[in-house]
């Protein structure tokens, strides 16, 4: 029997980068192959060639032993291939039962059962556990959300392939562990499995090989059984990484950002914060803990002028910061990582080097006066970009011809490069390599250091765990703890995010 | 190497010049069917227009006004704005400017002119701001109301002109000749105003290139959710926007009244604002793009009456050009202009 997926010798050439050099793989029935790699290594590049949509420049695809031929989607398709897109494919004003129906639709006569059609997808986000409104638009959903719409998308139909790019960097603990049983259920019953992740713990988990790339070639093959996280993350990398977090206790100062009895509506017009009071001192990391949906975007956009706060005060320093109005609040001394990268943190058709100034282009010393001061955008670029390990040939490139990782990168080292007052950071290693994630961990200690205060939001607990010195945990739009890091029991926590009482 | 996004690449030329070739194409088998001769009948169009200095300035006193109503588009169109409305603004521009041409006596020509441009410019950018505000603070589309208020300006120009602004003792619908002082001049045997016209679409690219509210219209109109973020008021944007590109279309009003016409006409400016739509699409909405395009299609505007009296083939031609060139730039451009704009055609994810 043939192998389900056949690569041979792909290569493939962007201007200035060699994104695959020479990859070959296979891919068995009932086999989970994880791709391991830095942000940039080509990772997506290769999945996106087998599913047609790159256009190889050497190498061979084959499907159940038949060549596929670029463009041929709808014939990769056909031949059972499913594939979640790090870059989401979803119409952003249809429904979410429209998106995934969509190709596919139960009809009555001439017309879309829409009865059936919401039904079919209430089972299946059932069957999954990968909770959806069936009825809620795509373009206001989350990106929590959507990853969950793609993703049942994808397992509408039956698959013999499945394709994962990096599904669960958006997706909350519970349904990231609901989604590697469905992956084991699913290699069990003979589908094979390409999935492609930043979390190691995740290749430990579910993995029956992993192949790691880095600049575009094959490293090598590996298993969970031959190797461990960190040799993994070593053999990704090419040096050791340390996965643990290395800190000083603060020292915190005067309060830097106070938040006073905030209260926020989310897109539904629902109150979804419902009372917030926090302090975060300057020299001080506090991380708030929750599981997504509980208040933290709104609470976060609410901080950064970004939504109407219904009630409540944010000050900085003391003074207090205008509502709905990003700029002021900026000014202010708040800086934001956005969680919505794509949307609020880039302009794709924009240099890195634009984008790297994104918030900061009508001041000294990008602009002097009206005019802007180009060489100092470019020289900013260029340092930033060697500083931060942005891969990528040079500055000037568009920043949509990032590697996801890569362009998380970009908003990051903006917010960081500047001088820190307030950073309000939300999700900010999401689809980062694990080397990225140690150094943008030890920006944020460092920023800590310097004085700063960091709010820092994060749906990973053990990254909130490690970097914060106190924690919040918020759950149904309110605070219901915050207790020092230092004695932070991961279950006690874990209890309160989930609305136990202790 | 600087930059990249702002460099002149030849690929990004090739879909206009390629739809000029194919409208151009198509249109001559359309005359040989009609049994006339289509080389006799471009070559006639183009000597006329190109092969003299006579029929170059002619060429270029067509080309003025396009290069501002292209100019008024592509300023819309950075900032993810589709100004259906050049032509009303236009007209109001033209009026207004007619008004102030006439109805001033005694002054010089160089207070006299300004004031006239101003009246046109002020005029063409009110038009603009309240498509503008309506967008930004009513969220209504520009392409509805800029359309709209096309309808409205027409319909206004007449009345006005029939019941207030009319020539004394006159029984055609057109305004008092305005006075000499008023009259732009030529330059070197060009008409002025073409030099006005490149040095503002110079202006604008050097602007658009270099400074901070350049960066401003460009970022909202890539990604207008980032542009909040970063604490640029996407309103405001808007809204100048169309100030501006109503502004530009006004002052293309003011020249050909001022440069050409010496009086407002309702007959005189038909279609000028639309042609600015193809203008700037061909032009790829590049303030200096814009400026080939608009001498290309004034040269086939001026050439077409001498077309018709020795090729034997109708002005129409010149419109059926522009129809079928509108046709082959846009399907490329527009898809991708949307695109941009609003990043919107899927949803954003984590990457490419
Ligand atoms: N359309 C493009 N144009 C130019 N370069 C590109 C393009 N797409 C990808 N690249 C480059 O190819 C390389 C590989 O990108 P790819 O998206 O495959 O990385 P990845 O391994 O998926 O990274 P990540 O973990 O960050 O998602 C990167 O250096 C990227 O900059
Ligand atoms: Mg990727």
């Amino acid at each position: 029997m043939s192998d389900l997926l056949e690569i041979t010798g792909l290569t493939k050439q962007f201007p200035g980068v060699l994104a695959n050099d020479d990859i070959s793989l296979s891919v068995k029935a009932g086999e989970v192959v994880a791709l391991l790699g830095e942000n940039g290594a080509g990772k997506s590049t290769l999945v996106k060639a087998v599913f047609g949509l790159i256009k190889p420049d050497k190498g061979e695809i084959k499907i159940s032993g038949n060549v596929m031929a670029y463009g041929d989607t709808a014939g990769v398709i056909a031949a059972g291939v499913g594939m979640v897109h790090q870059h989401f494919q979803l119409v952003p004003v249809m429904s979410v039962t429209e998106n995934i129906i969509l190709g596919d639709e139960p009809r009555k006569a001439f017309f879309i059962d829409r009865k059936s059609a919401r039904e079919q997808v209430l089972a299946l986000s059932e069957r999954y556990g990968l909770e959806v409104d069936p009825d809620a638009i795509v373009e206001d959903l989350p990106v929590g959300m959507q990853q969950r719409v793609e993703i049942l998308k994808a397992l509408r139909k039956d698959v013999k392939l499945l394709i994962l790019d990096e599904p669960t960097a958006v997706l909350t603990p519970l349904e990231i562990d609901e989604l590697l049983g469905v992956i084991r259920n699913l290699a069990n019953s003979g589908v094979g499995i390409v999935l492609i992740t930043h979390k190691l713990h995740e290749v430990m988990e579910v993995a029956d090989r992993v192949l790691v790339l880095r600049g575009g070639k094959a490293i090598g093959f590996t298993s969970p059984k031959e190797s461990d996280e960190a040799g993994l993350a070593q053999m990704m990398v090419g040096r050791s990484v340390i996965l643990r977090v290395d800190k000083t206790p603060a020292k915190p100062g005067k309060p830097a950002l106070e938040i006073r009895g905030l209260q926020v509506l989310d897109d539904r017009k629902l109150l979804s914060v419902k009372g917030v009071d926090l302090i975060v001192h300057h020299g001080e990391i506090l991380g708030v803990a929750g599981v997504e949906g509980n208040g933290q975007r709104e609470m976060v956009e609410a901080i950064c002028g970004m939504r109407h706060r219904t009630a409540g005060q944010v000050l900085v320093d003391g003074e207090l910061t205008k509502d709905m109005h990003p700029h002021s609040v900026h000014a202010a001394g708040i800086s934001h990582i956005p969680e919505d990268r794509e949307k609020h943190g880039l302009v794709a058709s924009y240099t890195i080097a634009d984008n790297l100034v994104l918030n900061q282009f009508d001041r000294e010393p990008f602009a002097k006066g009206w005019v802007r001061n180009i060489s100092q955008v470019t020289s900013n670029a260029d340092q930033v970009v060697e500083e931060f390990d942005i891969r990528t040939p040079s500055a000037q490139n568009l920043a949509s011809s990032l590697s996801g990782g890569n362009k998380q990168k970009v908003v990051v080292a903006r917010e960081l490069s500047e001088d820190l007052k307030v950073l309000v950071a939300a999700q900010p290693t999401r689809g980062v390599d694990v080397g990225s994630i140690e150094f943008i961990h030890n920006q944020l200690i460092a920023a800590r250091d310097r004085g700063a205060a960091v709010l820092l939001v994060s749906a990973e607990l053990d990254e909130i765990l490690s970097l914060s010195d106190r924690v919040a945990v918020m759950s149904g739009g309110k605070i219901v703890a915050i207790v020092d890091s230092k004695n932070a029991d991961r279950n006690y926590i874990g209890r309160l995010m989930a609305g136990m009482k202790s | 190497m600087k930059q990249t996004k702002k460099s002149f690449d030849v690929g990004n030329w090739l879909i206009p010049a390629i739809a000029v070739i194919i409208a151009m194409a198509i249109a001559g088998v359309m005359m040989k069917l009609q049994g006339a001769d289509p080389v006799g009948a471009y070559k006639t169009l183009f000597t006329t227009s190109f092969g003299s200095a006579k029929g170059f300035s002619a060429t270029l006193g067509k080309a003025t006004p396009l290069v501002l109503v292209g100019l008024a588009v592509t300023i819309g169109l950075r900032a993810g704005l589709f100004n259906i409305g050049a032509q009303g603004q236009l007209i109001s521009g033209a009026l207004g400017t007619a008004w102030a041409g006439y109805t001033f006596t005694g002054l010089p020509s160089y207070i006299h002119l300004p004031i006239a441009i101003a009246f046109g410019m002020f005029f063409g950018a009110f038009v603009g701001f309240i498509a503008g505000a309506l967008k930004a603070y009513r969220g209504v589309h520009e392409v509805i109301t800029t359309i709209m208020l096309n309808s409205i300006i027409m319909g206004l120009s007449d009345y006005l002109v029939v019941y207030h602004f009319r020539e004394p003792g006159q029984l055609l619908t057109r305004t008092s000749e305005i006075q000499k002082s008023a009259r732009l001049p030529f330059l070197f045997g060009l008409p002025f105003g073409f030099f006005i016209a490149i040095a503002l679409a110079v202006l604008a690219w050097w602007v658009m290139a270099n400074t901070t509210s350049g960066f401003r219209f460009e970022t909202v109109g890539r990604n207008k959710f980032a542009a909040w973020y970063a604490g640029i008021s996407v309103k405001r944007t808007l809204v100048t926007a169309m100030i501006i590109s109503g502004g530009i279309a006004g002052l293309g009003g003011a020249i050909e009244t001022l440069g050409v016409t010496y009086r407002f006409e309702p007959a005189f400016n038909a279609g000028l604002g639309f042609d600015g739509i193809t203008i700037a699409l061909l032009g790829r909405a590049h303030p200096l793009g814009i400026i080939p395009g608009a001498i290309l299609i004034g040269g086939m505007r001026a050439g077409a009456s001498n077309m018709q009296f020795v090729a034997g083939v109708a002005t129409e031609l010149v419109d059926l050009l522009m129809a079928l060139i509108l046709f082959f730039v846009t399907a490329p451009l527009v898809t991708r202009f949307f695109k941009n704009s609003t990043s919107k055609s899927v949803t954003g994810g984590w990457g490419n």
